[in-house]
């Protein structure tokens, strides 16, 4: 599989697309920052969530029996899937057992991670994802490349160039107002027709036997309280203990998100709608595999809020698809790893570690050094190529050596220096595709120390 | 063994040792709620509109463009507004389709972040209400404020809610080019009256 | 008087000596009676950021033995740093001596901050400065708050270089974004490394900056390199090379 800088050369070449994403993205990093600084116990809440989650996991199996108990009593009907298999098989049965054959979806990366849609498609379901960002990028047979903003990788002449192709909206036409409308227009008559309604679950609550889904445009509310058939999927790490946890978690979630106070709608089901039913899918797809390793668990606490990617400055000038996974940036570097490491070996490399999405995850998950630590795991089973690794060893063994190292970094300043520019600047040298080398002096930093203490012992 | 009983021995297999479940930080405390709330309310797109008295709403109704002119009206509060849809007569919230204005109570306001609680109970028989209707009216009880989502928690009560939504302005979505648009799938507008 | 070792990283011993010998004066005229072993190499850095943990060890342990025995242990690079701080225990828990040498290891302006409680340095430095804040020296040393983090602002940094008369340091839009250098980084992701680095040279550019300093020289010489490639009139100091060059004025 190719690797992340290879998918990430061609966006960054494009200087001017590249720009405008990485701006459209720090303005919402800086929309965050606003919202932080208006909560002096900003800090705290961190810690708190932090140790909330911790805690959680460290009980998870007793907590998730006590929701299940709640959730039965709320007449929630509680699913179980082992794996994305599992649980693509459990929904379809679901809707197949009744007749459904049209479904509107609210945002889910939990379904993203499952493939979901194909998997209803195949079998004669039409899914609708309704998130306008979801449904723009379901249009372009996409995924969506970023977590809380599918679309921010579109501009919007290619979205009013869609919409035109697909909408009918007026040809040329692009004013994100206008094209907004015809998507609530085209997505009402979806909402109308479906037959039942699928979301996620931002936070699941086990001393009440309910759960908390977030949204700005309403469409998880539209699409669970007009059919009479609500899904909710939700990989077991979402549920948290108290209810009173919900306000640690809904205070940082928007805003690291989006920069705003809260979601336009924080809709709490505890309970079917009227005359209808609610099933609720706890999913596991290897997340109990990662609750097992002790340097890598803490990625189970994230809350999808994707602030790490809006503040990533490898995200923000590579783009959401040069991960090449459902989940990109800093956590997907390390989710889509823990899962396949084969074919994600390149993802932990993909960052400069500079630490500004551990500073500014609410959950304060330490991505950049669980990135550090798992470029060893990759290094151990030899999934960075042999030549790189070779090339360690024999620098290690060189620095290792005074006398080595003083040798070495000596005939490099003497010879470079002479030798033909073409010859120095090869394409063997990325290093000098862009930049120049730095300069090769006449003496070490080791060796003016010395004069300056010779010259000091004369005087 | 069944999925259930599988993940539930891999959690306690795989589970690291107990750490202890903090209690939440104490949360901000506003020299002045009302303000607060009506500029976080404001912030998300509402309109905020405060009055002294119950009877100032119905002519404070008729200031809104949309409610002026609306076809199709459903109030969920008592003695408030021009009320012509009989939400009790509908078969299948399908039915909504169509109504312009809704008239709904909230339960109390956030001030922190402009969330209005509304309960299953306040949205009458069919909860797709607060969502179908092109324009959204909430009426909340000036004392009925807390400073944050903490102060929130602690009053609501889940035994037997069913269902509950904090709605914090309209409807509104900025996934083309982050340009913020009002009027995503819910409500067009939300004007929230904050009474007494 | 406390013995004190200065650790010059192999990158700026072989290409920025200047810097090495900036550092040395600077400490020595601030009365540190600062001494330089001779052994020392490199800290084990590059190994280390490409995941290879068995030709970091080798090194981690020279370190130990030679730097071991002083009082504290002085380095102008962040990132050198926070290896011994933050990365060194997996190889070094439990050693004799580590703890020490993990608890006395600074940072250049950490140090003249926190141990030498330098509060005053006099110098002339009549220039406008942008001052890049290497991410290993902010996020993982706190040299100054990051901006991510919503505590009270300091920046030690700032703080020494602020004493110098005449300087004017610049307003940064992004105060402290990556430059992209990230070690390996720089060379993996070739492509991204060197957008990120004009990126930050733009910023200094529309600040007005003469000159971008900071505290880790790898950044710098990344930056230098875009710089001299692009023959911007932009050059790169190190802040001991300004303190010690102001303090001559
Ligand atoms: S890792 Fe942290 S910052 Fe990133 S999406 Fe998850 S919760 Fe948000």
């Amino acid at each position: 599989m190719i690797g992340h800088a290879e998918k990430a050369a061609p966006f960054a070449a494009n200087e001017k697309r590249a720009h405008w994403h990485d701006q459209a993205l720090w303005f919402v990093r800086l929309k965050r920052d606003r919202q932080a600084e208006s909560i002096p116990e900003w800090e705290e809440l961190r810690q708190t969530a932090s140790a909330i989650k911790a805690h959680t996991l460290s009980r998870i199996a007793d907590y998730l029996e006590e929701f299940e108990r709640n959730a039965t009593n709320n007449r929630i009907q509680v699913h179980w899937a082992c794996d994305a298999a599992e649980h693509n098989a459990i929904v379809h049965k679901i809707l197949a057992d009744r007749g459904i054959t049209r479904l509107v979806k609210s945002k889910s990366m939990l379904t993203e991670e499952c493939h979901l849609n194909p998997y209803l498609e195949a079998r004669g379901i039409e899914v609708t994802d309704t998130d306008l960002g979801e449904r723009i990028v379901q249009l372009r047979h996409e995924p969506p490349s970023h977590i809380v903003l599918p679309a921010i990788h579109l501009k919007k002449e290619d979205i009013g160039e869609l919409f035109h192709k697909e909408l009918g909206t007026q040809a040329g036409a692009s004013d994100p107002k206008y094209l907004t409308e015809a998507a609530r227009g085209h997505l009402r008559q979806k909402f109308m027709a479906a037959q039942a309604g699928l979301t996620g679950v931002n936070f699941a609550v086990a001393e009440t036997g309910g759960f908390v889904v977030c949204t700005n445009e309403g469409n998880a509310d539209m699409g669970t309280s007009l059919p009479r058939v609500h899904i909710a999927c939700m990989g077991f790490e979402k549920l948290v203990p108290r209810s009173k946890d919900l306000a640690v978690f809904l205070r940082l979630l928007a805003r690291s998100a989006t920069g705003q106070p809260v979601t336009s709608y924080t809709t709490h089901f505890h309970g079917p709608v009227r005359g209808g039913e609610l099933h609720i899918v706890i999913v596991d797809n290897g997340r109990s595999t990662i609750l097992g390793q002790e340097t890598f668990r803490r990625s189970l606490s994230c809350i999808r809020c994707g602030a790490c990617m809006n503040t990533c400055p490898v995200f923000r000038r590579s783009g959401g698809y040069s991960y090449g996974y459902t989940i990109p940036g800093p956590i997907g570097s390390l989710l889509a790893p823990l899962r396949d490491p084969k074919n994600f070996a390149s993802l932990p490399f993909a960052s400069s570690l500079c630490g500004s999405c551990s500073d500014v995850c609410p959950v304060k998950i330490d991505l950049h050094h669980e990135l550090y630590a798992f470029r060893q795991d990759m290094v151990r089973g030899k999934r960075v190529p042999l030549a790189k690794r070779l090339a360690m060893a024999g620098m290690s063994y060189v620095l290792a050596q005074t006398w080595a190292y003083r040798l070495a970094g000596g005939l490099m300043r003497g010879i470079v220096p002479r030798m033909p520019r073409a010859l120095v600047y090869g394409p063997w040298n990325p290093w000098g595709r862009q930049r120049e080398l730095p300069p090769m002096p006449r003496h070490s930093a080791r060796g003016l120390i010395q004069r300056d203490l010779t010259q000091k012992g004369a005087k | 063994m069944s999925s259930r009983d599988s993940i539930l021995a891999a959690l306690r297999r795989n589970a690291p040792a107990t750490s202890p479940l903090p209690e939440p930080p104490a949360g901000i405390v506003y020299p002045d709620p009302a303000k607060q709330f009506a500029e976080a309310f404001t912030s998300v797109g509402g309109k905020f509109v405060r009055l002294a008295r119950r009877e100032d709403i119905d002519p404070e109704l008729e200031k809104i463009e949309a409610y002026a002119h609306a076809r199709k009206i459903a109030s969920l509060v008592a003695g408030i507004g021009r009320s012509n849809v009989d939400l009790n007569g509908l078969k299948d919230p399908h039915e909504l389709e169509g109504l312009d204005v809704a008239i709904i109570a909230g339960e109390f306001g956030v001030a922190e972040n402009g969330a209005v609680w509304v309960p299953g109970s306040a949205l009458g028989p069919q909860r797709a209400i607060f969502v179908v209707t092109q324009h959204l009216v909430l009426v909340v009880p000036a004392s009925e404020l807390v400073h944050t989502m903490h102060q929130a928690y602690e009053r609501i009560r889940f035994q037997g809610l069913g269902f509950g939504v904090f709605i914090s302005g309209p409807s509104k979505t900025a996934d083309i080019e982050q340009a913020l648009v009002i009027g995503a799938h819910g409500a067009r507008s939300c004007t929230l009256f904050l009474v007494g | 008087m406390p013995r004190v070792g200065l650790f010059i990283p192999c990158y700026i011993d072989q290409f920025y000596p200047q810097v090495g010998l900036a550092s040395w004066r600077l400490l020595r005229r601030l009365g540190i009676e600062v001494e330089f072993p001779e052994e020392q190499t490199c800290c084990g850095q590059p190994m280390a950021n490409s995941g290879c943990a068995e030709c970091t060890r080798p090194l981690a342990e020279k370190f130990l033995r030679i730097f071991g025995k002083y009082d504290y242990v002085v380095a102008p690079s962040g990132s050198c740093v926070s290896m011994v701080r933050n990365h060194y225990a997996q190889w070094l828990s439990g050693r004799e001596g580590f703890d020490h040498l993990r608890a006395n290891t600074f940072e250049l302006c950490e140090y003249l901050v926190d141990v030498a409680r330098v509060s005053k340095i006099d110098g002339d430095f009549p220039c406008k400065v942008g001052l890049h804040m290497s991410c290993h020296g902010l996020r993982e040393l706190r040299l100054a708050r990051s901006s991510e983090l919503m505590v009270k602002p300091f920046n030690k940094v700032r703080f020494l270089l602020g004493q110098l008369r005449g300087i004017e340091i610049v307003e940064l839009t992004r105060p402290d974004e990556c430059c992209g250098f990230g070690g390996t980084f720089a060379v993996n992701e070739e492509a991204v490394s060197c957008l990120m680095g004009r990126d930050r040279l733009a910023d200094h550019e529309r600040a007005g900056a003469e000159i971008i300093t900071g505290f880790d020289t790898s950044c710098l010489m990344h930056l230098e390199g875009l710089i001299r490639r692009e023959k911007k009139p932009l050059r790169v100091m190190h802040v001991a090379e300004i303190l010690e060059q102001a303090r001559l004025s």
